[in-house]
């Protein structure tokens, strides 16, 4: 798909999906915000630069869809369930938490949304959830996030071939922002994703459109001949991580960051008028949140 | 009727009682029916609920772990034991951790099924007893089939728990009469010990009167009995044979009476030595027993090193009746 101009990503955007984007963005900036503050634990896995994949599939999914998210899921979640207190109270540990501060951010199931912190581990997870859902809900599908450094674990292979072989509703989704923690998946990955799914013949599709409206016409028929049994599909998005793997880990360059920065959906001269305001609504409600979550007491736990 | 065919006979219960019970693994469908034949038939009765897979065991277990999580039931054949290596993420990281680790108790059930243990000649990476890997990880329950055990019984149970089980099968076994009716052998009886979960007690006539008690997982239970008759018949010692039906999770106090009575405890297992199942029973002995103990707790393991292919060697390595004999001999004296 041909490369749109930045702005034209936004502008063409309706109010909720702007505001969601923006939700995602504001969201794990406070995130970084409160890292830098000692007030989150452990680490912290933002999608900055991404939000625009998982809003651009939210549509595509029916609540019945099983998706499986992976370390870098706070906007798989934000997207699927537009809950930031729920996701906040979580990596914070406080009342009201997802799963009761004990999985944080990497560990969360709510309802058939999960995610794991291992790379790879999922896809053989989701493929038996496929089993499952091929032969009592047909129609309905497993959805998996990966990212390009997961393709280099041996569970995604078992878990292609598997699905391939019973053609099973299984959608896998590549976010290919270019760099595995700190090494760029020019250095990790030999031949290419497309070549490796067709491999085991899997539907495969290439997005470099950040264009959420062009995403969603590509792949809405490719997930509707996936829900009547044409087996696994593959899609892989080029997209830019503008931020660290966690947290004080970015070893790129300069430039490097600079270009991964030159493909943010969010403008950097301040948008339109309708952006600026949806910006501060939604940069006004994550403190609004983060200052209601943070007020709350400790999670406790249940069972 | 042979072990393996109560086992067999089992898994056809099972499917044919719960709807939503699958069963996986590679080579399991007729007319093969498994390495072991424990799966016959299961796939010509059940059409579409039992799987050959691809060799891939981490995934096979993790397949078997998302259906559990879609709210079915899975239950895994790993050909030979030694392979479920392979599968230790998913076993480790993932199923063990999801009934917790989303801060609400989360329903898997699933059984991966392990063939273990030597003495077929199958070679070092055929033949091992990997037990004490997967012992002592919060979520996973760890069983072993014993030649006394209700085995119908024994996957309603692991199934009811709602958690991940390994089912050690020690292949020994397989070939071997599943007992009856209490009777061991001409000199041995057997019944389940009251309130201890489904641990079988083997005895002459009292149970409560033994020198020593063996306690061994249920693939060491025809060395542990050959022992307990040499013992009997040729040194006048009589021995107490508990087999546990779980290994893991494990709780002594139902055994602590008779383990206080006897003051002597030998526990006998395959495994090799280090980090064992057997310690961690040691453990709970020591920490409840300690100055009600004639000696330390035994423990018989098989030797330090690879099992090898050829026969007389591969005997050599793994623990016989004549190392029980001998640790049950130096504890009494």
């Amino acid at each position: 798909m041909p490369e749109r101009l930045l702005e034209e990503i936004t502008e063409n955007l309706s109010d909720d999906d702007l505001g969601l984007l923006l939700l995602i963005r504001h969201f794990e900036r406070k995130l970084l915000d409160l890292f830098g503050q000692g007030l989150v634990q452990g680490t912290t896995h933002t999608c900055l630069g991404q939000e625009y994949v998982p809003v651009a599939l939210a549509p595509l999914l029916d609540e019945r869809d099983f998706v499986f998210s992976n370390h870098r899921g706070h906007g798989h979640y934000l997207a699927r369930f537009r809950d930031p207190y729920g996701l906040l109270a979580e990596i914070t540990g406080r009342e009201g938490a997802v799963c009761g501060g004990v999985g944080g951010s990497q560990h969360i199931l709510s309802g058939r949304y999960l995610s794991t912190g291992i790379q790879g581990e999922s896809l053989p997870v989701a493929t038996g959830v496929a089993l499952h859902l091929r032969d009592a809900e047909p129609g309905v599908l497993a959805l998996a996030y990966v990212g390009d450094g997961t393709w280099g674990e041996g569970a995604v292979y078992e878990a292609l071939n598997m699905a391939a072989l019973w053609r099973l509703p299984l959608v896998v989704v590549t976010e290919n922002n270019g760099i595995a923690q700190t090494t760029p998946t020019s250095a990790q990955l030999a031949g290419t994703i497309g070549d490796r799914a067709r491999a085991f013949g899997c539907r495969f599709l290439h997005v470099d459109s950040r264009h959420p409206h062009e995403i969603r016409d590509a792949l809405r028929p490719l997930f509707e001949r996936t829900r009547q049994g044409a087996g696994p599909l593959v899609v892989e998005f080029a997209t830019h991580r503008i931020g660290p793997h966690s947290k004080g880990d970015d070893t790129r360059s300069a430039e490097e960051i600079r270009h991964a920065r030159d493909h943010d959906w969010y403008p950097r001269q301040g948008g339109s008028p309708r952006f600026a305001r949806l910006d501060a609504e939604a940069r006004a409600f994550v403190e609004v949140v983060a200052g209601e979550v943070l007020a709350r007491p400790l999670s406790g736990r249940e069972g | 009727m042979r072990v393996a065919e109560s086992l067999n006979r089992a898994l056809h219960e099972v499917l044919a009682e719960d709807p939503s019970v699958r069963v996986l693994g590679e080579d399991v469908l007729d007319p093969y029916g498994g390495a072991f034949k424990i799966t016959k038939g299961l796939s010509s009765r059940f059409p579409g609920r039992v799987l050959a897979t691809p060799i891939s065991e981490n995934g096979i277990v993790g397949v078997a772990g998302g259906l559990a999580l879609a709210g079915g039931k899975a239950i895994v054949e790993i050909m030979f034991s030694d392979f479920v290596a392979l599968a230790f993420d998913q076993i480790v990281n993932f199923a063990s951790k999801s009934v917790s680790m989303y801060g609400r108790p989360l329903r898997l059930p699933l059984i991966v099924r392990c063939p273990s243990g030597g003495g077929r000649g199958y070679g070092p990476t055929h033949s091992q007893s990997l037990q004490k890997h997967f012992i002592g990880v919060p979520g996973l329950a760890v069983y072993e089939v014993s030649p006394f055990d209700d085995h119908r019984e024994l996957f309603g149970e692991m199934l009811a728990l709602g958690e991940p089980c390994l089912l050690f099968e020690d292949k020994i076994l397989y070939t071997r009469r599943l007992f009856g009716d209490g009777v061991a052998d001409d000199l041995f009886q057997y019944d389940l010990l009251p309130g201890s979960g489904g641990v079988t007690r083997v005895y002459v006539d009292d149970p409560g009167q033994a020198d020593c008690v063996i306690i061994a997982p249920g693939g060491v239970a025809h060395r542990a009995l050959a022992a307990m008759r040499t013992l009997l018949l040729e040194r006048e010692i009589s021995c107490l044979l508990l087999v546990p039906r779980r290994l893991y999770p494990f709780d002594v106090t139902p055994l602590s009476p008779l383990l206080e009575r006897a003051g002597a405890v030998v526990v006998a297992e395959e495994s090799t030595a280090g980090g064992t199942w057997g310690a961690e029973v040691a453990h709970q002995v020591h920490s409840r027993l300690w100055g009600r103990l004639r000696r330390p707790v035994s423990l018989v393991h098989s030797a330090a090193g690879v099992i090898p292919a050829a026969a007389h060697l591969e005997r050599d390595v793994l623990v016989q009746d004549t190392a029980i004999v001998r640790a049950v001999q130096e504890l009494l004296t």
